[in-house]
């Protein structure tokens, strides 16, 4: 057992929150290669905070006098459990809060979306020097608040149910690793609180038909009992949706596509067994119909058995 | 076992995937039933015209049914009728729900697609759309509510109009329908004794189409392939032949023109104003003693149409404008003025969702039909509970959009004669829950739309009255919530509103249709 909980190493939960016009949140345990043996919980608490003042209307990159600066404040918290050493399952609900530096548009606060995920390690072997891993995770999301989803760019998420699978295939040579993973978002329909409006066209209904999505991941960095540091770039890509027409508003299921990097830094103190903290940012270099947002996190996790170890 | 649990888990996964998260979405107006008036309304080649009472049209003799050329007319449907296609069985569908209604629909569309502020130039100054060039950036036009209330209500007069004068030449001609005159033609909407020449459709059609070539010069192409459509619906459906269908579009065009005369000449188009118009707004609200408005945008965007109060009315007389409108809002420093100003800062901090669902629903604004749009769905939505003839449908709505775009100008007019300013220009950190309009505050214009519009609506529906009435007064209120207007702006709009509705409903009771 002692030598898994070294092996797979002690990561739990650390966030990368992808900031579209939309705030969406998902645990970072569903998109890396860590795993935490059975019987081992792990409780995660995170803060993130999101920025910018530019965004893509359509393809077109302005700024907004009229928002200035759009922030939020993503406080989230949860927990990852070891049901056996291979699959892993996960609950994180965040709390949010968004605003806008110029005009008068009120920003929202409140509880987001319930993610839950299960992760499991399909595939271990050695192959040449390193070792290869497959993961399958399957994932969800349900609105917890009663949010309004048609309020971007403050609305705290699209308050849509949603559904995803991600393939993930991590291989690591000694202390180095390199991860790439594909993802695939079903959304459910989101009801509005207007009773009409306009895409491309005019809609006499409170109900929204979501784009679904596509995110691809690709990783690679140094993992030791001590130190994960890690450079990641993602892209977030809905398969369908339509451009903010020029200086109008932006809409849920608007095409919103989102190229960021960034990196990500985790610590564990020997001396506090258990303790893991996590500090990471990313910055989105490309977009359309979203923000070029800058995130920074921060993170502790503390990871304990559950069972008293059998020796 | 454990390996039967996984895979179990993993068919269950997939199962869940593949049917969760509906797609599937029927809108409100998509599944509607064949319009089957319970009364043709025959006599209403009696009714009074709002602009053409005295006007003359001219529409050709038609050919006697068994002329060779009317003979082709119908072998024509019935080679339609032949092989439907389920894409023309679509189209079929979608117009016999009604003329009128679809478009009013499609206006509805145009207004939401142009409902858009232009962006500021580099300088900080802002473009203005131009009629002469509708497809340059910004386009022709920005349908913002006065604009847009105008549209509907031309467009609804001139249909209204131009079907009092199908009917005339359809008693006076009293041809029936090719499904009456050849048992091999198969009527595929439900039949009716309204004779059949010039059509009814072809006159709304033409008269809208025209009408468009004024207020949307830059969607021409898509007005056109609408006419096109429904013009092959009344064929595929045997309901008009080609020369019922033509007689019908040139009879509307002409109805258009008198139309287009006078919203040529009514004065909007000067309604934008000059830098000279805003800068006396200012000096003379000051010269009252007054805090002049001010644009709260960024760069600072001239007020929207301040010279749309000097519009000639559609049903008040020009001059009953200024006496329509309400006495001065609270003044400064007065105990009603600061306990409404307190409100609105308490709403600015209220986070029920209730509030914030009310602003949402009826905010209107930016890429929408306007809340005198929202009006006309909510109307359309209770019109064809009502099985009503084309011409009443052209009636009721021609009341109800006259009636929204005099609330327009009787609005305008308050709001630039007050010049006041909003509350969050007044106290610095009052946050909304919906975009600031940029105009001035005293009235609301959602509540005078809507007291109007509900006015209108009760006289048509009154088993409904109350009820729209209490929309109204929640449309109202939603500005107050969203912390963009005192509840004074509210109140007095709805009130005023009211007082423009029944000069509609005035006309209602004497245009012969009741």
């Amino acid at each position: 057992m002692k030598y898994l909980l070294q092996y797979t190493y002690r990561y739990c939960a650390g966030i990368i929150a992808f900031v579209a016009l939309s705030q969406t949140v998902c645990a970072q345990t569903e998109s890396d290669a860590i795993m935490i043996p059975k019987n081992y919980l792990c409780i995660a608490g995170m803060y993130a905070h999101n920025n910018w003042d530019h965004y893509w209307e359509g393809t077109l990159k302005r700024e907004n006098l009229n928002l200035g600066t759009i922030s939020s404040n993503i406080y989230n918290v949860g927990a990852v459990y070891g049901l056996s050493n291979r699959i892993n399952v996960s609950a994180f609900m965040p709390y949010i809060q968004t605003k806008a530096s110029a005009g008068t548009l009120r920003g929202q606060r409140g509880f987001q979306d319930i993610n839950l995920a299960v992760k499991w390690m399909a595939v271990r072997e050695q192959i040449g020097r390193g070792l290869l891993s497959f993961h399958a995770i399957a994932s969800g999301s349900i609105p917890v608040g009663n949010y309004q989803g048609d309020y971007l760019p403050f609305a705290l998420g699209s308050r849509s149910k949603s559904i995803a699978i991600r393939g993930l295939v991590n291989y690591q040579i000694g202390r180095f690793f390199v991860a790439g993973a594909g993802q695939y978002i079903r959304k459910d329909n989101i009801t509005i609180d207007r009773d009409a409006y306009y895409t491309t066209e005019m809609h006499y209904t409170n109900q929204v038909a979501l784009p679904n999505a596509t995110n691809f991941l690709v990783s690679a960095g140094f993992r030791s009992l001590l130190l994960n540091v890690e450079a990641i770039a993602t892209k977030y890509t809905t398969l369908g949706g339509f451009d903010i027409t020029r200086n109008n508003m932006p809409f849920p299921s608007n095409r919103m596509n989102a190229t960021a990097v960034g990196g990500l830094v985790k610590y564990m103190p020997q001396t506090l067994k258990g303790l893991e903290f996590t500090l990471g940012s990313n910055y989105v270099v490309a977009g359309r119909n979203v923000g070029q947002n800058l995130q920074v996190m921060g993170g502790v996790d503390y990871v304990f058995s559950v069972k008293k170890e059998k020796k | 076992m454990k390996k039967n649990i996984l895979y179990i888990s993993a068919v269950l996964a997939v199962a869940l995937f593949a049917s969760s998260c509906k797609k599937d979405i029927t809108e409100r107006n998509q599944d509607l039933p064949a319009l089957a008036p319970a009364n043709i309304d025959l006599n209403a080649d009696t009714w009074v015209p709002i602009l053409t009472g005295a006007s003359s049209f001219t529409v050709a003799t038609p050919e006697a049914i068994t002329t060779p050329n009317y003979l082709a007319d119908l072998n024509e449907i019935k080679s339609y009728q032949k092989n439907l296609t389920s894409e023309q069985k679509d189209i079929i569908k979608y117009w016999s729900a009604g003329s009128v209604l679809r478009w009013n629909e499609i206006l509805r569309e145009l207004v939401a697609k142009h409902n858009l502020p232009p962006y500021q130039n580099d300088d900080g100054s802002y473009p203005f759309p131009s009629a002469a060039n509708p497809l340059a950036y910004p386009q022709f036009p920005f349908s913002n509510p006065p604009y847009a209330a105008r549209a509907y209500a031309y467009i609804s007069a001139a249909q209204y109009d131009a079907l009092v004068q199908a009917w005339k030449f359809k008693k006076s001609f009293n041809r029936a329908a090719p499904y009456k005159n050849d048992v091999n033609v198969q009527a595929l909407v439900p039949k009716s004794d309204l004779p059949s020449y010039p059509s009814e459709d072809a006159t709304v059609a033409g008269v809208t189409a025209q009408m468009m070539v004024l207020l949307f010069p830059g969607d021409l192409d898509f007005i056109q392939k609408k006419v096109a459509e429904e013009k092959l619906y009344r064929l595929m459906a045997g309901a008009n032949t080609r020369s019922d269908w033509d007689a019908g579009e040139n009879l509307g065009k002409q109805v258009a023109n008198v139309f287009l005369a006078r919203a040529r000449t009514d004065k909007a188009g000067a309604a934008i104003g000059t830098q000279a118009d805003w800068t006396k707004f200012e000096t003379d609200a000051k010269a009252a003693g007054n805090t002049p408005w001010i644009s709260l945008e960024l760069p600072h965007r001239p007020p929207m149409l301040p010279l749309f109060p000097k519009v000639t009315p559609i049903l008040l007389p020009a001059a009953a404008v200024a006496t329509v409108r309400p006495a001065a809002p609270y003044k400064e420093g007065t105990a009603e003025y600061e306990k409404d100003l307190k409100e609105v800062m308490a709403m600015s901090n209220d986070h029920s969702r209730d509030h914030e669902r009310i602003v949402a629903f009826w905010a209107d604004g930016v890429g929408t039909a306007t809340p005198p749009g929202h009006w006309n769905s909510i109307a359309a939505e209770e019109f064809v509970k009502h099985n009503w003839s084309e011409v009443r449908w052209a009636r009721n709505f021609a009341l109800l959009n006259m009636a929204q775009m005099d609330a327009a100008i009787v609005c305008w007019d308050t709001k630039y004669f007050y010049f006041n300013p909003r509350p969050t220009q007044m106290v610095a950190g009052i946050k909304t829950l919906t975009g600031i309009p940029n105009f001035p505050s005293y009235i609301s214009g959602h509540a005078t739309f809507s007291g109007a519009a509900a006015t209108v609506l009760g006289y048509l529906v009154p088993e409904r009255a109350t009820e729209f009435m209490a929309m109204a007064n929640e449309a109202g209120m939603s500005r107050l919530y969203g912390g963009i207007h005192y509840r004074n702006d509210c109140t007095v709009g709805l009130a005023t509103g009211v007082k423009v509705g029944e000069y509609a409903v005035n006309r209602g009771k004497t245009d012969g249709a009741n």
